[in-house]
């Protein structure tokens, strides 16, 4: 039996200059954050009854979900699929979804009117809306991640609290907690890994639903009944690619060992993901006749062309070659042109493509709303970062011990 | 279409049903017995009559308790730009010069009222999150501000573009649009302000199955008059607010929109992936599946799916 990789807490500097410009980031969004709650979303966004939803749900909401896919589709590869080669991926993919989400959540609650309000529909409950089938999956999902963190925290800290002082008489209780998470998530993983695949399926595609309700208001290039579909395979292509993206940047900045070996292999299944999407996309588009709004000339068009070339089709070319797999450069950039992609389809679906009548002006987010969505993913990096540093989430020294 | 969807649903969810527990309150959740009142109040609109007095948002600023506007009800100069509903006014009119011409060459105005259509079959309703919105066996599109949390998405879902939002209210902002003065209809004999205030009776109030006869024999005896169209007749499943008009709808503001009600397609996806659950529990089963034996397969000596500690 092999053992493919130990986690362990990174020993690196904490507070380098690239942490301190996350911090000035997170502060900068803080008095936006106020001006929001003291004078109403017109305060500090572009948002107005044309455009109901702007940059919080097309980015931090409906790309930050995306980009968190990572999370379902390592665990599901590496412990659902049996390639258990790949299990030193999936704790830093975990955390990047765990935090993903988080963050996706506090965007939502900014961004909704009531946010006081955002436990109703645990109770008031519309079986018919597209939002509140999501909504419960996220909900749901995201107690998963962090079900499926808790052996993380175990294994750092069992038989290793020690609270100081006047707390110290709780240190014989959490051992005892610790235990018994132990043992019982032992027994019970499988049913979160599994569950934990299933809803991200169900919200992931339930996103794409979202704007099915507006079919005269979204632009033909997007609006499509199998959209919940083309979301659901975007996400699932773009996951390995995120996983790429963030352990190239943990790797290089914390002056790790690369995991190309785990890399390369991962991205060849990225190939057969990004193309499924890519020939459903072009399918699609031929099938419904909507290639004639290509080159029409508008800005849809254009960002359509941009997110289907530089975003899907490049990125998808290049990872067909073998030596762009085992390159550490061209892999990290053929991944964020895919990430990229995906992104910028969340955004066109949401923003660029949503095209409502009586519009007096186009929707262009407001500073602060670029500030607070700025501040949101330096907070997810900063999380990150710390939860790197104080918990056995990276592999960073790697054996190959075979018996 | 709907039946023959539900009665197949029904069938592959009473198997699944039947094989994995707790599928009871699964296969509540499942159904929708919403379906269009069948005889709703109505109000028919005769644009060709309308004089554009402003009359009907005056009372509707009243009954509704809305802020003062900036330019008085009497003055013309509202009608330079064309206006929406907003936060500050569930009703508004506006002025379109269709090209059409009286005896001395002038042109001639038609003024188009416009507020919360109150759909049959009503998109923000399906796609409000807590279920704030609803559609009133009176006709009434509802809204209860006590569940409504401020996400908007019945901004979106209306084909309509009319509710509109308190974007400068920190805490408490309402979503807000035409009530059809809900409290008053439902009092015996009550019709809408805007209603019972015009002057020229171009807003008929009554039951929509009877305006809309009406509307047909009105329309018959004055083909001149009228185009041969009412307008919320068929219109994303028909509407309670109903229009005619002596001009073409399109060159007055109105919008094209197709005949199928706005959720069709979303609750067809949503209650064909989600009756009694289907969909993810095969989902699980298939994933449980794969892992009981490709996991076994490979870790020789342990072949416990389950023993995965330390490897999360």
């Amino acid at each position: 039996m092999s053992v493919y990789a130990k986690p362990a807490p990174v020993e690196a500097k904490f507070w380098t200059p690239g942490v301190l410009v996350m911090v000035a980031f997170m502060v900068t969004a803080l008095p936006f954050i106020i001006g929001r709650y003291l004078g109403g979303l017109a305060a500090v966004t572009n948002l107005d009854n044309t455009h109901p939803w702007g940059l919080w749900i097309g980015v931090d909401v409906a790309t930050g979900v995306a980009l968190a896919a990572g999370g379902f589709t390592t665990a599901a590869l590496a412990h659902i699929f049996g390639r258990h080669q790949y299990e030193a991926v999936t704790r830093p993919a975990l955390l990047t979804a765990m935090l993903g989400y988080t963050v996706a959540t506090i965007g939502l609650f900014i961004d909704i009117g009531r946010s006081w309000a955002i436990w109703k529909p645990l109770i008031f409950r519309n079986l018919n809306s597209v939002l509140f089938e999501v909504a419960m999956c996220v909900v749901v999902y995201t107690t998963i991640l962090y079900i499926e963190f808790i052996p993380i925290v175990v294994e750092r800290f069992q038989g290793r609290v020690n609270l100081p002082g006047p707390l110290s008489f709780l240190n014989d209780r959490l051992e005892d907690l610790l235990e018994l998470a132990d043992r019982i998530l032992g027994k019970t993983m499988w049913v979160f890994i599994i569950a934990g695949a299933v809803l991200a399926c169900m919200h992931q595609s339930g996103l794409g639903s979202l704007l099915l309700i507006a079919p005269t208001k979204l632009h033909p290039l997007w609006y499509t009944p199998i959209l919940p579909l083309l979301f659901l395979f975007s996400a699932i292509a773009v996951g390995f690619p995120m996983v790429v993206f963030e352990n190239s940047l943990a790797t290089s900045s914390l002056n790790l060992d690369d995991e190309m070996d785990v890399l390369t292999p991962l991205t060849g299944i990225t190939i057969f993901l990004l193309g499924f999407y890519l020939a459903l996309k072009v399918g699609d588009m031929v099938y419904r006749g909507t290639h004639v709004y290509l080159f029409d000339g508008t800005v849809q068009s254009r960002a359509f062309l941009v997110e289907m070339f530089i975003g899907v089709t490049i990125p998808w070319c290049m990872l067909l070659s073998p030596r762009v797999r085992r390159s550490r450069r061209a892999l990290f950039i053929a991944c964020t042109l895919i990430i990229l992609g995906v992104a910028l389809n969340r955004v066109n679906v949401f923003l660029v493509g949503y095209q409502p009548p009586f519009a007096e002006k186009p929707y262009f987010p407001a500073i602060g709303e670029l500030a607070i969505t700025a501040g949101l993913i330096a907070t997810l990096m900063f999380a990150y970062r710390l939860c790197v540093t104080y918990l056995p989430v990276l592999s960073t020294r790697r054996q190959e011990v075979s018996s | 279409m709907k039946i023959n969807r539900r009665r197949f649903l029904g069938a592959t969810g009473t198997i699944l049903g039947t094989v994995l527990t707790g599928s009871q309150k699964s296969a509540q959740a499942g159904r929708n017995p919403r379906s269009p009142p069948p005889d709703p109040y109505g109000c028919l609109v005769d644009l060709s009559v309308c004089v554009g007095c402003r009359k009907c948002e005056q009372a509707c600023n009243q009954v509704n308790i809305l802020p003062t506007p900036d330019l008085s009800f009497d003055d013309l100069l509202i009608f330079e730009r064309k206006r929406r509903p907003s936060a500050g006014a569930y009703t508004v009119v506006n002025r379109y010069y269709t090209g059409k011409l009286d005896e001395r060459n002038q042109l001639i105005p038609t003024f188009v009222k416009v507020q919360c259509m109150h759909c049959q079959d009503p998109g923000c309703v399906s796609a409000c999150i807590v279920g704030a919105l609803t559609k009133k066996d009176n006709g009434t599109v509802h809204y209860d501000v006590s569940k409504c949390i401020g996400c908007r998405y019945c901004l979106v879902a209306c084909p309509f573009q009319i509710p509109a939002y308190d974007y400068n209210d920190p805490l408490f902002p309402q979503v807000r649009k035409c009530t059809f003065c809900y409290d008053r209809i439902t009092k015996e004999g009550g019709n809408p302000a805007c209603a019972s205030i015009c002057p020229v009776e171009a807003i008929t109030f009554g039951m929509r199955n009877q305006l809309l006869r009406i509307a047909r024999d009105q329309i018959k005896n004055d083909p001149g008059r009228y185009l041969d169209r009412v307008y919320g007749e068929g219109e994303v499943g028909g509407t309670s607010w109903l229009y005619i008009s002596g001009e073409p709808f399109h060159k007055l503001g109105f919008l094209d929109l197709p005949a199928s009600p706005i959720p069709h397609l979303t609750e067809t996806i949503q209650h064909g992936l989600f009756s009694y659950l289907w969909a993810p529990l095969g989902l699980f089963g298939v994933l449980a599946g794969c892992m009981w034996t490709l996991n076994r397969r490979q870790i020789t000596g342990d072949s416990e799916p389950g023993k995965m500690e330390g490897s999360i």
